[in-house]
């Protein structure tokens, strides 16, 4: 293979305490209080959810979003490994670290909604196991992928403590760690999309379609890509780097190679099951279905010609656009494209909000303390 | 070119992938399950029904569950509608002047809303721990708590909204109707069949609830007929009573594949709160999505096995550099 040479990772350094770790600090103690709250008294006492909305944004943001959010690690991992493009190499690990946090948290987040949690072990318990289930697969595969993020990122804990030569034995099968850290997303990813079907007529008809899992698969990738994009230009202003804009631009073409092939599919699915009309109704769904369809399809025009992939601004907010796009397709398929009769609403409550708040932060400041001490992030002097 | 050569191998791999999941499908396609030949059930049929909830009350006390109040002075059990707390309900359908039983317009009906123990019941397919499970002879779907994870798939999955959990507690559960199937040991049956005074609920195995409900839909409206009360095949019980004006469906027979639960109505089902539904079921649809994405672990073997072989060609030669910088 082409050998690229690149700036080996080395910690950023600089201070942990911060105004940006002291206020993720705070929303992760709120986080604990309201948690404590939740186990004590009931679901009931701190969310809105109902029988009509069993599931609310802790599963819809926390684990479907942000699972989505956290597939940088694999999108990157697949683009160099798997389509050997080793130009990229520099972005695995950051990508990977922000996966890691995000999936993490993704299932610890599942614990929080779990309304009769300390059975959770019939999951794995041959007895219990109902493989037919769509929500067995998402679980056993997410709780999977987590150990195996873990260990494709070993290497950076065992080199910050000098153990080289166990992260020589590890990096030896790392191949198959990462073979299978491709295709465990693959599988949870789209039956994140699967999980839907069963609920049938219950889902608008924009929404309702048997290659659900087609495309949250597709979408999934995409959103890990516009992650790196959104991660790369935050980390750069940040931590006051250059912008890896040699590595971001061509990325961005993958990205939307990625991105037209979903809105082939998206399009194409709904004229084919005649849902299209359903989008010209007065109704709230064709409204949000035209935010979302929106969001896909903008960043086809800010980041469409070469020129303006070098434009980091443009990137930015093409990034932010999918990952916007991406979480509407599951919100208007989970939440709004959901109706199980009269009577029923749901709008989070603040303590919801302030949980999943709460989640984001704990990623962030995870993210900030690893990179200041671990090498992550390319060799670069920080500033501070 | 060594790199765009092992791109294209790696395109490569995922087309085989792809096609491997076109041509898997037929092969493991899940039919709609249908009824087991025994199975039980209950026949509502709204034109008998006089909305006294004799069966609300008394399905309360066959389950232990506690009232629920929508009153301000809390004398009664008063729940609007199914909850974790309360299996089974009489809903009202009221129109314009309210003049006639089992009218549409301007008038009124009753339907009663229960579990319907699907042939192919969607909370079944859901759960991942087989704390839902249906019944292989009875195929009465019940819930077991000690399995249970709380996740709630079920209450999102059934088209009629039964399974509910109780959010008020930290230990909530989920609540539906099991048929009382804990009461057949002492001789018993549904305790809301057992109590209805018109038979407008009653008991059996599904198979003679049909052909009852097909006697009836056959039967000229106004004139005089017996209807059997309590339990098909238990002792006579019946009455005679003019015969109501009913749709010609039996709700339950066909949909999602048949459920154990039919009901009979004047007014149209969905009017009275009861989804129109295909015959195939959500649950078939789902797991031949599933089984043909992972049946026997084909699928996710291939695959893996086609992303090991090019990320072996990949990861190693790639890794070597950085280890020797830090050497």
């Amino acid at each position: 293979m082409a050998n690229h040479q690149h700036a080996a990772p080395a910690p950023v350094g600089g201070k942990l305490l911060n105004a940006a770790t002291f206020v993720c600090g705070v929303f992760a103690a709120i986080l604990l209080a309201i948690l404590a709250v939740r186990f004590f008294l009931g679901l009931g006492a701190v969310t809105n959810l109902n029988d009509g909305y069993p599931w609310g944004i802790w599963i819809v943001v926390d684990v479907v979003i942000g699972s989505a959010f956290a597939c940088g690690g694999f999108s990157v991992a697949m683009l160099v490994y798997i389509f050997n493009r080793g130009e990229y190499h520099p972005l695995v690990r950051p990508a990977l670290l922000a996966s890691l946090f995000g999936y993490t948290l993704a299932g610890a987040g599942v614990i929080f909604d779990l309304g009769r949690w300390w059975n959770v072990w019939n999951m794995f318990w041959p007895g219990s196991a109902n493989p037919h289930s769509v929500m067995f697969e998402v679980a056993v595969c997410i709780t999977a992928y987590i150990f195996v993020m873990w260990l494709e990122f070993a290497p950076v804990v065992l080199e910050k403590f000098g153990m080289t030569a166990r992260k020589q034995k590890l990096n030896k099968v790392m191949f198959a760690i990462i073979a299978l850290g491709t295709v465990l997303p693959m599988m949870h990813q789209s039956s994140l999309g699967t999980l839907l079907v069963v609920l049938g007529t219950q889902i608008h008809p924009l929404w309702r379609t048997p290659i659900e899992p087609l495309l949250y698969l597709l979408t999934a990738i995409t959103m890990g890509y516009a992650v790196v994009l959104f991660e790369s230009c935050v980390a750069s202003t940040a931590y006051r780097r250059k912008i890896e804009m040699n590595m971001l631009t061509p990325l961005s073409k993958v990205m939307l190679g990625f991105l037209v092939a979903y809105l082939a599919v998206r399009i194409g699915d709904v004229v084919v099951r005649g849902a299209l009309p359903r989008a010209f109704a007065l109704s709230l769904e064709a409204v949000v279905f035209w935010f979302e369809m929106a969001c896909f399809v903008a960043p086809l025009f800010l980041i469409g010609k070469e020129n303006d992939r070098r434009n980091p601004a443009r990137l930015f907010v093409a990034g932010i656009l999918l990952m916007l796009g991406g979480a509407m397709l599951r919100i208007n398929g989970f939440l709004i494209g959901y109706e199980t009769g009269d009577g029923f609403h749901y709008f989070p409550s603040l303590s919801e909000i302030l949980v999943t708040l709460g989640m984001f932060s704990l990623e962030v400041l995870a993210y900030i303390v690893i990179t200041r001490r671990f090498p992550v992030l390319p060799r670069e002097a920080a500033t501070h | 070119m060594n790199t765009r050569r092992d791109f294209l191998k790696g395109v490569l791999a995922g087309g085989a992938v792809v096609t491997a999941a076109a041509v898997a499908e037929p092969a493991i396609a899940r039919e709609t399950k249908k009824r087991p030949a025994e199975g039980l059930g209950l026949l509502y049929d709204a034109t008998l029904c006089v909305g006294c909830k004799a069966c609300v009350a008394a399905c309360k006390v066959a389950n232990n569950n506690p009232p629920e109040f929508s009153t301000e002075d809390h004398l009664w059990d008063t729940p609007l509608d199914t909850s974790g707390y309360t299996f089974n309900i009489i809903k009202m359908y009221r129109n314009g002047t309210m003049d006639a039983k089992d009218q549409e317009t301007n008038g009124y009906s009753f339907m009663k809303i229960s579990c319907m123990h699907c042939a192919d019941p969607s909370c079944v397919s859901a759960c991942p721990v087989s704390a839902m499970t249906k019944d292989p002879v009875t195929g009465v779907v019940g819930y077991n708590p000690d399995k249970c994870i709380g996740c709630r798939y079920c209450v999102a999955a059934c088209p009629f909204g039964i399974p509910k959990y109780q959010y008020d507690s930290p230990t909530g559960r989920i609540g539906k109707c099991e048929l009382c199937r804990h009461r057949y040991k002492d001789g018993h049956y549904s305790a809301c069949a057992e109590v209805c005074p018109t038979g407008a609920t009653l008991y059996g195995k599904t198979s003679d609830l049909l052909i009852e409900a097909k006697r009836r839909l056959a039967m000229k409206p106004g004139e005089l007929n017996r209807f059997p009360r309590g339990k098909i095949g238990g002792p006579d019980q019946s009455w005679e009573t003019p015969a109501g004006k009913y749709l010609q469906h039996v709700y339950g027979e066909k949909e999602y594949g048949g459920t154990q639960v039919l009901k009979l109505s004047g007014v149209s089902f969905e009017k009275v709160g009861l989804p129109d539904l295909p015959e195939d079921s959500a649950a078939a649809l789902s797991e031949t999505i599933q089984h043909t994405l992972y049946g026997n672990l084909i699928m996710p073997f291939a695959v893996l096995g086609a992303m090991t072989y090019v990320a072996k060609r990949n990861v190693k030669l790639d890794d070597a550099p950085t280890d020797k910088e830090e050497g």
